[in-house]
């Protein structure tokens, strides 16, 4: 049967689209006009200005500290919900736990920066790094534990028990057994929750207070002092970083689905 | 003896069960203590504290007033209550008319190019959002290159501007959140039968009835899923409009930010919060009942499937 071509022709033009913005964006970078509507030759001026704004280098530190605290955290956090999730599913307190897992996810970012920001307020602490943290880890959570909980339904759990029968204790069987098993799928969930910290612009903003700033603090901010070019050169930077990302948590899926699929 | 045979048993099971307890609070307590004082406590407080004054240096006075209520009855956060709405509802159904035919097509497409189509659909999902939105403003800038082929064709004068009002932020929402769009429906698409689609065909049904009457219906709870998380995110767009929106583009989250961080507000800032929290019940709660209606209906729709 003759299959219409309009989806095909519909998803060309969406892939234009999605990606027109974003190379005209990487272009301009290299461009030694400062506006981006003619090509005035090939420059790496606007990088070199880059390496000398030290606000954006020390943003940037604090960008990846609070990341990788977070992405320690809220591992910790929802693997342990994960497991709960997965072997009690069937309990009433499991049940409101998944709710309360999955409702920040379809909250809008704005109403959880205006609430925490309220929460803090109320309760005196000081807005800086440590209220970033608080609630970068809030909303990792849900999303490590979602996705560790899609790992944990496609697992095999007869070789825990295995090694439980082997003679192992819970908790030897856990770490030896389970967590190896599991270690893809803690990475790529991992993975989300240190792009996600590194990412969040709205709940960041609510929560940070006057002192401490991140990277898309800075970017805002430069957005909204219009230092174009230099944006364009810090974008194309991040967006290098974004597809290699992307490449390893791709290859990160595909051997996870390689070693679920081996045992059969 | 019977008896004293039963009792360590039953004795062990009652143990066996107090563990699996203990491990079930100890797995369950240190994401739930925590979502539970970061989520669920602060959502709360939103509500209590829009009742308390605001104090001149940006907290939260004490006593109890309804100036938030009053406030809020002020006609400019009805229009915009309103226009925040109309936008939403406007960059979903655009979305839902560009994701469709793509998730369709990227289930359909051969098994190598399916991969390569998905990871275009991905990569914008892990790029940063500040980025994609400032890519845009660069674009239609006066000087950017959208503004100068537009004139060079004809298509625009001179003088109009493409940034700074409604149709810039529809455009840009609906650039931000179509990959969330097309990854539920491509998930849904990939897992539907298109032997049904041949049969409605053979049975005479034309490709356009085909696919409104059988492909949709059956990838319902993506295109469900696809709407929520384009419709609510849109709805606390808040970082969009006040990037490539104008004064007359402002939506409710540009107001709370402006209450937080410009007149320092906090409570009446917590009221538009709930006038948020509302709007976003509204379809999630209507996609529950709905689901529930359509859950009564599942045992007559199983049997025809395997």
């Amino acid at each position: 049967m003759r299959r219409s071509r309009f989806p095909f022709i519909v998803t060309g033009l969406v892939l234009v689209f999605f990606y027109l913005p974003i190379l005209i964006l990487v272009v301009d970078s290299f461009n030694s006009s400062r506006f981006g509507g003619a090509w005035r030759g090939f420059s790496l001026k606007w990088y070199a200005r880059l390496f000398h704004e030290p606000a954006v280098w020390e943003s940037a530190r604090n960008t990846l500290f609070i990341a990788l605290l977070v992405t320690f955290v809220s591992l910790v956090l929802g693997t342990t919900s994960a497991l709960a999730l997965h072997r009690f599913s069937t309990s009433r307190l499991q049940r409101f736990h998944y709710t309360l897992v999955y409702t920040p996810l379809v909250v809008p970012e704005i109403l959880m920066g205006i609430s925490l920001l309220m929460a803090f307020v109320a309760a005196g602490i000081r807005l800086g790094i440590l209220t970033i943290i608080l609630a970068h880890v809030t909303f990792c959570v849900s999303y490590v534990a979602l996705t560790v909980l899609g790992r944990l339904q496609d697992f095999d759990f007869t070789i825990v028990e295995a090694a439980r029968d082997l003679g192992a204790s819970s908790w030897v069987a856990a770490r030896r057994v389970l967590l190896p098993m599991l270690a893809p799928g803690l990475a790529a969930a991992g993975l989300i929750a240190f792009t996600l910290s590194v990412d969040d612009f709205v709940i960041t903003f609510f929560v940070a207070g006057p002192g401490a700033t991140t990277l898309p603090i800075r970017v805002y901010s430069m957005i909204k002092h219009g230092a174009t070019p230099l944006i364009n050169a810090l974008s194309t930077l991040l967006l290098a970083l974004t597809f290699t990302t992307v490449l390893i948590s791709q290859r990160l899926s595909a051997s996870g689905a390689l070693k679920s699929r081996t045992p059969e | 003896m019977h008896d004293r045979c039963r009792r360590p048993e039953a004795g062990s099971l009652v143990i066996t069960r107090l563990r699996r307890r203990m491990a079930e609070i100890l797995l369950t307590l240190p994401s739930f203590f925590w979502l539970a004082l970061f989520f669920l406590v602060p959502t709360g407080l939103v509500f209590i504290l829009a009742f308390r004054p605001a104090d001149p240096f940006g907290g939260i006075g004490r006593g109890w007033t309804l100036a938030t209520i009053r406030a809020l009855s002020d006609p400019q956060y009805l229009a915009i209550a309103w226009r925040t709405l109309w936008v939403s509802f406007t960059a979903t159904a655009i979305c839902m008319l560009l994701a469709i035919p793509t998730g369709y097509a990227v289930a359909r497409a051969a098994p190598r190019r399916r991969n390569l189509l998905l990871m275009l659909v991905i990569v914008p999902f892990w790029t940063s959002f500040l980025i994609r939105v400032f890519a845009w403003k660069s674009i239609l800038h006066p000087e950017g290159i959208i503004k100068k082929a537009l004139v060079f064709s004809g298509l625009v004068d001179a003088n109009a501007s493409l940034l700074y009002h409604l149709g810039a932020v529809i455009l840009v929402t609906v650039y931000t959140f179509l990959p969330f769009a097309i990854l539920p429906i491509y998930a849904a698409a990939e897992k539907f039968d298109y032997r049904l689609i041949e049969a409605a065909r053979d049975l005479g049904a034309r490709p356009f009835a085909a696919f409104r009457k059988v492909f949709l219906p059956g990838v319902r709870q993506g295109l469900v899923t696809a709407v929520l998380v384009v419709f609510i995110p849109a709805l606390g767009s808040y970082v969009i409009p006040d990037i490539v929106g104008g004064t007359g583009s402002e939506l409710l989250g540009n107001k709370i930010a402006q209450r937080v961080f410009v007149d320092r507000n906090l409570p009446l800032a917590g009221g538009l919060s709930i006038v948020l929290i509302l709007a976003v019940l509204a379809p999630l709660l209507a996609v529950l009942a709905l689901q529930r209606k359509a859950g009564q209906a599942v045992p007559r729709d199983g049997e025809g499937t395997p």
